[in-house]
């Protein structure tokens, strides 16, 4: 049997996995990456980076359509076409840049990268298997856990012909004339729009009252309004039941029980993810669990010495960003290094049209735990760059503490405030106050001017409204 | 004619309450810029309060020995031109806290009267730097940190406090809505040094500080070898006295007659002979046992490990083929993988490969040791200081010098007969040092 040893073996080569791969790497760690398909994970292959690629396209193709009908800027074009073929291409060409890259960055680093299926043998040792070869045995000093997640599935409707995921959904060969998206969370909602603007009848099912059900009403109202214009019809506080006999339609019920059908030549399901336990011998290690996810704490670790879990495996939130951080502290900590996962934020965006960002705790989060809060929003309706951009819709909300203005929590809705969350993630982590945010001169005319004046605004002295 | 106010300052360390140990000014006296005018007393240091201006004293704030909040009026101080009690919104005293903020709860009498006299301040920007306090005078508004609630600090505060192995929520924090800045945190540690010297009070205080050193780099390997060695390997110890009055003789004759063509012998080389000569009756002493395969392997070679101390810890290098090399070469290749060891110059060759280990302590050997096996081999012979004692020989008393060597052994592979028969035969040739050179 092929065999090697090394200090750190990372399994799972998504961001989590290769980031912490990297850094050991830079950190002069003998590291070894063992990833059974594509390096860069869901985020790179079959997430957020294809998903924004076919938002754009989506984007920019409606932009057209929309100008065929003439418009308000004066500018006008025939009747636009899309070769979705090509924007797929288009799309893979992205993602093979950006796995290349990081198989680059991975090589520059000098970590080991084995293709393969792992599968764990004890804490310190772990075989991978590949088709077509014997199978290899590596033997490490720490094991670190990056096995990600996976989309649920739901069991009356499982996946395969009509029903597909958010990964066939980002490879289309056509674009379906009726698509059914189950589930009206950030995943459903991305495609969804991205779907009815490539021309897709798109319909929308929820088991909640609310679309995004993890935000506040007022964050998702804009939101709402926006899918109304895009013809996408929300089914809300109804339960699929599975599809009909002809597998052309999906029966739902609504909260009165009343059941009805919608014709559907696809139905994408995006009722949340899972995180991949399963398959790789996870069980031989008898690690305690959290749940669904394995149990770690600020640093980390597993319940089993020197093995280590970080990203979607872990908990909430399932974000790319998160399990990047936690990486580099596991590899951080491994070569000495006294560190914790101790962020005061983690920013969560949602790519829909408009965009959604929330960062830190919104104002009914706050009173919950009892700080007593202020808030303050600003209007893009009253912000020049927002009107310029033909997005007046949405607005910059500010929540600080109301005995010394400490920000706890920014949310924004809006064309493009995806970008916003830098700045929001940053004035929490610093510990900025809203005299802070305030008293920062904003540029002019930018959208980032909403944040200054929110601030402002809950200060009791807003100046553009 | 203004009055200058000196609250009671925060010294940190997250308490909200000060003793006042001594005035050394009262009512009436004339002060200078940095006279001192009380000690104060937290429970970890005593601290002066030198004055800021020039002027009078107008009121004391309390007596000695009472305990005053942190924030409260100290001293009034009257002087030239305006004091501070007129120009509240210039003082760095409230940083960041508007004038709408809630009173503070942990020093109320900071909160700052709304200056009478003061001007209408434009704009609530408190957080305008005022002038660099001139001495720690007036503590910024202290907030209260609640149970459980995160100290607020930057990612990069955060990051330089736990490399400092200091943790923050100890660490007060002078910044708006107390945020712990870099020089709270310097001056936390800072504050931790001084703490640690006997200048206060006495040496007979409790010392409350802590470190944590992570272990790193060539210690932690050390640590590793250790416990490795310690883990797997049942130690089997024995001490045994040797006369090496007869050695040192012979040593002291050969540097004499040698010494200045040759450098100089210490008794090393001719311990590294004495194990030679006896591994060749005991050939499973001088042997790695890989215990994962359970094999023992006996090498012909003798690769002699010498531990050695660095400025960085404990490296063992290595001697090859001690068999092949007279005491001179043995000398000089083990003073030539000291100084490589030591200058960290020694390359992986010479720090590995080891099949039998001596561990000397020189003068500081004392009188017994129980020596760590150098894993995966099998035993390890550590030297003991040389003394003379008296000792009877043939019913009498003489003085002799005497050297113990204490040796461990891999007790799964060495059964303790044949440990104490290898010892003894190290013994015998080196009480009778002849037998050294007869091959």
């Amino acid at each position: 049997m092929n065999q090697h040893t090394t200090t750190l073996l990372v399994v799972g080569g998504g961001p989590g996995g290769y980031i912490a791969a990297i850094r050991a790497g830079q950190l002069g760690i003998p590291t070894t990456l063992v990833e059974a398909g594509e390096l860069g994970g869901t985020c790179l292959n079959v997430g957020c980076i294809p998903s924004k690629a076919l938002i754009h396209a989506a984007e920019e193709f409606e932009k057209a359509s929309h100008f065929a009908s003439g418009s308000a800027l004066g500018i006008s074009v025939q009747a636009p076409r899309i070769d979705i073929g090509q924007t797929v291409l288009w799309k893979d060409g992205i993602v093979a840049r950006l796995t290349g890259g990081v198989a680059a960055l991975l090589k520059r680093s000098g970590v080991r990268v084995v293709k393969g299926w792992a599968n764990i043998v004890d804490g310190k040792t772990v075989e991978v298997i590949r088709d077509g070869e014997s199978p290899q045995r590596i033997g490490c000093e720490h094991l670190l856990l990056a096995t990600g997640s996976h989309a649920t599935e739901l069991p009356f409707m499982p996946f395969g012909g009509p029903v597909i995921s958010a990964t066939e959904a980002l490879s289309p060969k056509t674009v379906p004339g009726k698509l059914v998206v189950v589930g009206a969370g950030y995943i459903g909602l991305e495609l969804g729009i991205a779907y009815a603007k490539l021309g897709a009848q798109v319909h929308v099912v929820e088991a909640q009252e609310r679309i995004l059900p993890a935000y506040d009403a007022d964050l998702t109202r804009p939101v709402a309004i926006a899918l109304k214009g895009l013809d996408i019809e929300t089914h809300l506080g109804c339960s699929v039941l599975g599809l009909d006999e002809g597998g052309g339609a999906v029966r739902i019920r609504n909260a009165a029980g009343e059941e009805s059908s919608l014709n559907a030549d696809q139905v994408l399901v995006a009722v949340g993810r899972r995180p991949s336990t399963r398959g790789f011998g996870l069980e031989k290690l008898r690690i305690d669990m959290d749940g669904h996810f394995i149990k770690v704490d600020d640093q980390c670790r597993t319940s089993m010495r020197d093995v280590w879990a970080i990203g979607d495996v872990t908990g909430e939130p399932m974000l790319a960003h998160r399990a990047m951080a936690q990486g580099e502290m596991v590899a951080e900590i491994i070569s000495g290094k006294r560190r914790h996962f101790s962020p005061a934020a983690i920013a969560a965006v949602c790519f829909t049209d408009p965009e959604v960002v929330v960062v830190g705790a919104t104002p009914q989060a706050a009173r919950a735990q009892g700080i007593d809060c202020i808030d303050a929003m600003f209007p893009f309706a009253a912000n020049g760059r927002a009107m310029s951009l033909e997005s007046k819709d949405g607005f910059v909300r500010v929540v600080a503490r109301r005995d010394n203005h400490l920000i706890v929590g920014w949310q924004a809705v809006g064309k493009a405030v995806s970008e916003l969350s830098a700045a929001f993630a940053q004035s929490i982590e610093m510990g900025a106050t809203l005299e802070d945010v305030g008293g920062t001169i904003h540029a002019h005319p930018t959208l980032g001017e909403a944040i200054q004046e929110a601030a402002l605004r809950a200060l009791g002295h807003a100046l553009h409204i | 004619m203004g009055i200058h106010v000196i609250k009671m300052p925060d010294i940190g360390e997250g308490i909200a309450e000060v003793e006042l140990v001594m005035w050394h000014v009262k009512v009436g006296d004339a002060v200078t810029e940095d006279m001192i005018l009380a000690d104060v007393m937290t429970d970890k240091a005593t601290i002066e309060i030198p004055s800021p201006v020039h002027g009078t004293v107008a009121m004391l704030g309390g007596a000695a020995g009472q305990v005053m909040a942190v924030g409260a009026d100290l001293i009034h101080i009257e002087v030239e031109g305006e004091g501070n009690l007129k120009a509240q919104a210039a003082k760095p005293a409230a940083p960041a806290q508007p004038v709408a903020a809630a009173p503070v709860p942990a020093a109320p009498l900071v909160a700052q009267p709304a200056s009478p006299a003061a001007k209408p301040v434009p704009a609530p920007a408190a957080v305008s730097p005022a002038a660099p306090p001139a001495a720690p005078v007036a503590g910024p508004a202290r907030v209260a940190r609640g149970p459980g609630e995160r100290p607020l600090a930057s990612p990069a505060i955060r990051k330089r406090a736990w490399d400092m192995g200091v943790e923050l929520q100890f660490v007060h924090g002078s910044g708006p809505a107390g945020r712990i800045l870099l020089s709270d945190l310097e001056a936390y540690v800072a504050r931790g040094q001084q703490g640690a010297s006997p200048a206060a009070a006495s040496g007979y205080r409790e010392n409350h500080g802590e470190q944590a050193i992570p272990l790193i780099g060539l210690r932690r390997k050390i640590a590793q070898k250790m416990q490795e060695s310690k883990r797997r390997i049942p130690h089997f110890s024995y001490v045994e006295e040797i006369d090496v009055t007869e050695l040192e003789n012979l040593r002291a004759r050969l540097n004499e007659e040698w010494g200045r063509e040759r450098g100089k012998l210490t008794v090393l080389p001719l311990l590294a002979r004495a194990l030679v000569v006896a591994l060749r009756q005991f050939p499973q002493m001088n042997a790695r046992f890989d215990d994962d395969a359970g094999v023992v392997t006996q090498y012909g070679a003798v690769h002699l490990g010498v531990a050695t101390q660095t400025d960085a810890g404990l490296m063992v290098s290595v001697m090859r083929h001690a068999e092949a090399r007279d005491l001179w070469s043995c000398a000089s290749e083990i003073g030539r993988l000291a100084d490589a060891a030591r200058t960290g110059k020694a390359t992986r060759d010479e720090l590995s490969g080891s099949t039998i280990t001596i561990s000397s302590l020189g003068a500081l050997g004392g009188i017994v040791t129980t020596p760590v096996i150098n894993h995966p081999e099998v035993a390890i012979i550590g030297v003991n200081k040389i003394v003379e004692r008296p000792m009877v020989r043939q019913g009498g008393l003489v003085v002799r010098k005497m050297m113990n060597l204490s040796s461990s052994f891999d007790h799964r592979v060495v059964d303790g007969m044949h440990a104490a028969q290898f010892v003894q035969a190290i013994r015998a040739l080196l009480e009778c040092p002849a037998m050294l050179f007869v091959e």
